[in-house]
């Protein structure tokens, strides 16, 4: 059974239309991301499934009901906000207590949500603290607390984490995961951060400019991402992009792009050959962590290119360089034992199985 | 040596330093104490006056040094003294400004959190034009409406009465508290309201569960507004109210052109200070949260 149904939402704010016809839908326990950049319509489209914006047009189904004219209170959801949206002037408790008051919850009922939900988050020692005398980790778990108080049928998140420093949010992602492997509610969590969505949803909807651009399984997008911003967004740092022209080499078909010693053929897999169906331009995409030094951990399809070291960049766990082919920069990601150092010429290997190939045109995966 | 000097020549630019810091220091206070005291002087002149013998006020001058100290100009003015042919003193219209101040800086404080919150929390298509057209209200004279309330108090039978006063204030006074409150409650995050509604909260349970209390910086500023502004004022009182239904700020002007030709120097500083006295009590006990209600936005 679906959670969530969305067919075909647009929104417009006057004459400018925010979004153009998205259709999502989520199964009963599943954890959808919504990502994408920032302004391209993830909160309106949470609010609308909110019931806080209205809607231009098209259907929002929360379970089997049609929820387009029902009111925020009446939709069974509960919410996070990136602000937190803490009532300044309660107590924790109080701000956990407000929604069961408003909906006439019994006393000795609340008190025992509260119980719960404070001993699932650790937040019992804060019960009476107000949202000012608390830090921002903390708030953010208050937040949590006062959405699961109540047992919504859909729980939404707005950039949970984004007002948290980078250690904190990396911890607050891992509690987020295993309290919804516990709770077990389907949940929409709205990110600009690709490693968040990657990291906790079971499918992700990567939005831009509006549309969904792909709506998949994290490794499906990763793997094969639908379009060129879907495989520029995921994945950091970003797949390289290279122009390329399809030639035939000895039979087999290939990619010529330009290197450092002139024009460089590397040849494609079957598969990606059967794909192609005459298209004669491409973009050749690659992510870093499949571009390597040849020779080393060698498989099966390999495609050698000669390119000169521009930049280092150590990270510790791995060595990011750039390196330059043609008039096109690209990064590779290598092993810190192996890395290359600045203004070596290497020869690099492609994993040709795990790259992509785009229409030049469309910008779509072929 | 080459130390000692080098020392020697930092002193003597730390002596010049501190030497200047004095020197500006005591020309700021300096200064201070003279306005201070150009502000306070007319205020001691009153009190003075009020507790001077008329014959020594007329011997010496206005503006003297008490000779002598007498209480009786205080309970002549609060209870006796005649103003218009009436002889009760300033009693009556104090209570007829304290009547009508109360009920005027609530209602109109009330009426103004309930419109800065429905215009900054609850928009609707035109609500910016509605604010708009209030704000008008703020730069327009109050003697523009003195006709038409004139009119209107006679045409709804409260001609001459302090619920008429009441009602011209808190029309009157709507702009104002609204423009205070509004541009408070836009610093409330949205946020809030959001997750209130999606609690489960509505309108009302949202403006007194949520926003009334985090209302009171600006509360206290609109009513030490509201109510300096009701008590001091003088032209709707004279105008539309006669005899003994004036506010007490009427009833001093009345005072101070009464028929005999003896000034009452004495009683009229007395009865001045007493119109004075609530507005000064507001703001002593009030103005620290005044400075600090315009200073601070909603959330810390
Ligand atoms: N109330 C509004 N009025 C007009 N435009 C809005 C309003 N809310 C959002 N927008 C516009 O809609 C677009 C999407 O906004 P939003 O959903 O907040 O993006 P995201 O959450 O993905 O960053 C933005 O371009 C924003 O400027
Ligand atoms: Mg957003």
């Amino acid at each position: 059974m679906a959670s969530l149904t969305i067919r075909n939402i647009r929104k417009n704010f006057g004459a400018v239309e925010v979004l153009k016809g998205i259709d999502l839908e989520a199964r009963t326990g599943e954890f959808i991301a919504l990502v994408g950049p920032s302004g391209c319509g993830k909160s309106t489209l949470l609010a609308m499934i909110a019931g806080l914006e209205t809607i231009t047009s098209g259907e929002i189904y929360i379970g089997d009901r049609l929820v387009n004219a029902v009111a925020p209170k009446d939709r069974d959801i509960a919410m996070v906000f990136q602000s937190y949206a803490l009532y300044p002037t309660m107590t924790v408790r109080e701000n956990m207590e407000f929604g069961m008051q408003s909906r006439g919850v019994p006393k000795d009922e609340q008190k025992s949500a509260i119980a719960r939900v404070a001993a699932l988050l650790q937040i019992e020692a804060l019960l009476h603290r107000k949202p000012g005398q608390l830090s921002g980790g903390q708030r953010q778990r208050v937040a949590m607390g006062r959405a699961l108080v109540r047992d919504p049928l859909l729980f939404l998140f707005d950039e949970p984490l984004s007002n948290l420093d980078a250690k904190l949010r990396v911890d607050m992602r891992t509690e987020i995961k295993k309290l919804h492997h516990r709770v077990g509610k389907t949940t929409v969590y709205v990110t600009h951060d690709q490693i968040e969505a990657m990291t906790l949803a079971s499918r992700i909807a990567v939005m831009h400019q509006g549309e969904v651009q792909q709506f998949d399984e994290p490794q499906v997008i990763y793997d094969s991402p639908a379009n060129m911003f879907v495989a520029g967004f995921m994945g950091s740092p970003s797949m390289n992009f290279i122009p390329g022209e399809i030639v035939s080499d000895n039979g087999r078909t290939a990619v010529q792009v330009k290197g450092v010693d002139g024009p460089t053929i590397l040849p494609l897999t079957a598969s990606h050959a059967a794909r192609l169906n005459g298209s004669k331009q491409v973009i050749f995409g690659i992510r870093p962590e499949h571009v390597s030094r040849s020779g080393i951990g060698q498989k099966a399809d390999i495609a050698t290119i000669r390119a000169p070291v521009e930049v280092v960049e150590p990270t510790g766990a791995e060595t990011m360089a750039v390196m330059r082919l043609g008039d096109q920069e690209i990064t590779g990601r290598f092993d810190p034992d192996v890395a290359p150092v600045m203004g070596e010429t290497i020869t690099l290997g492609f994993d040709m199985s795990h790259a992509c190939l785009f229409d030049p045109a469309s910008r779509r995966l072929i | 040596m080459a130390e000692a000097v080098y020392t020697g020549t930092i002193d003597r630019e730390a002596t010049r330093a501190n030497t200047r810091y004095i020197i500006s220091r005591v020309v700021i206070y300096g200064l201070l104490a003279i306005f201070s005291l150009v502000y306070i002087i007319p205020l001691f002149v009153v009190v003075f006056n009020s507790f001077r013998t008329l014959p020594e006020i007329s011997q010496n001058g206005l503006i003297a040094f008490p000779q002598s100290f007498r209480l009786d100009a205080w309970p002549d003015a609060w209870s006796t003294f005649c103003i218009g042919g009436n002889c009760e003193g300033m009693q009556k219209y104090f209570w007829n400004s304290v009547k009508m101040v109360i009920p005027a800086t609530i209602i109109s404080t009330l009426l103004g959190a309930m419109n800065g919150y429905i215009l900054s929390k609850w928009k609707f298509p035109g609500s910016e034009i509605i604010f708009t057209c209030m704000l008008l209200g703020v730069f327009m004279p109050g003697q523009i409406a003195l006709l038409p309330w004139a009119f209107i108090l006679g045409k709804i039978g409260l001609a001459n009465s302090v619920y008429g006063l009441i009602l011209v204030h808190c029309i009157q006074g709507i702009s104002f508290t609204t423009l205070f409150c509004r541009n408070y409650y836009v610093s409330i995050p949205d946020d809030l309201v959001k997750a209130a509604r999606i609690d489960g909260a509505g309108f009302w349970r949202i403006f007194y569960k949520i926003i009334l209390p985090l209302s009171p910086p600006i509360l206290i500023v609109t009513v030490i507004w509201q109510f300096t502004g009701i008590w001091n004022e003088y032209l709707y009182g004279v105008v539309l109210n006669s005899g003994t239904n004036q506010p007490i700020t009427a009833a001093l002007v009345a005072l101070s052109t009464n028929g005999t030709n003896v000034r009452v120097y004495d009683v009229m500083s007395a009865a001045v200070l007493i119109g004075a006295l609530p507005p000064l009590l507001v703001y002593f006990f009030g103005g620290k949260y005044f400075v600090r209600g315009l200073t601070q936005g909603a959330i810390k």
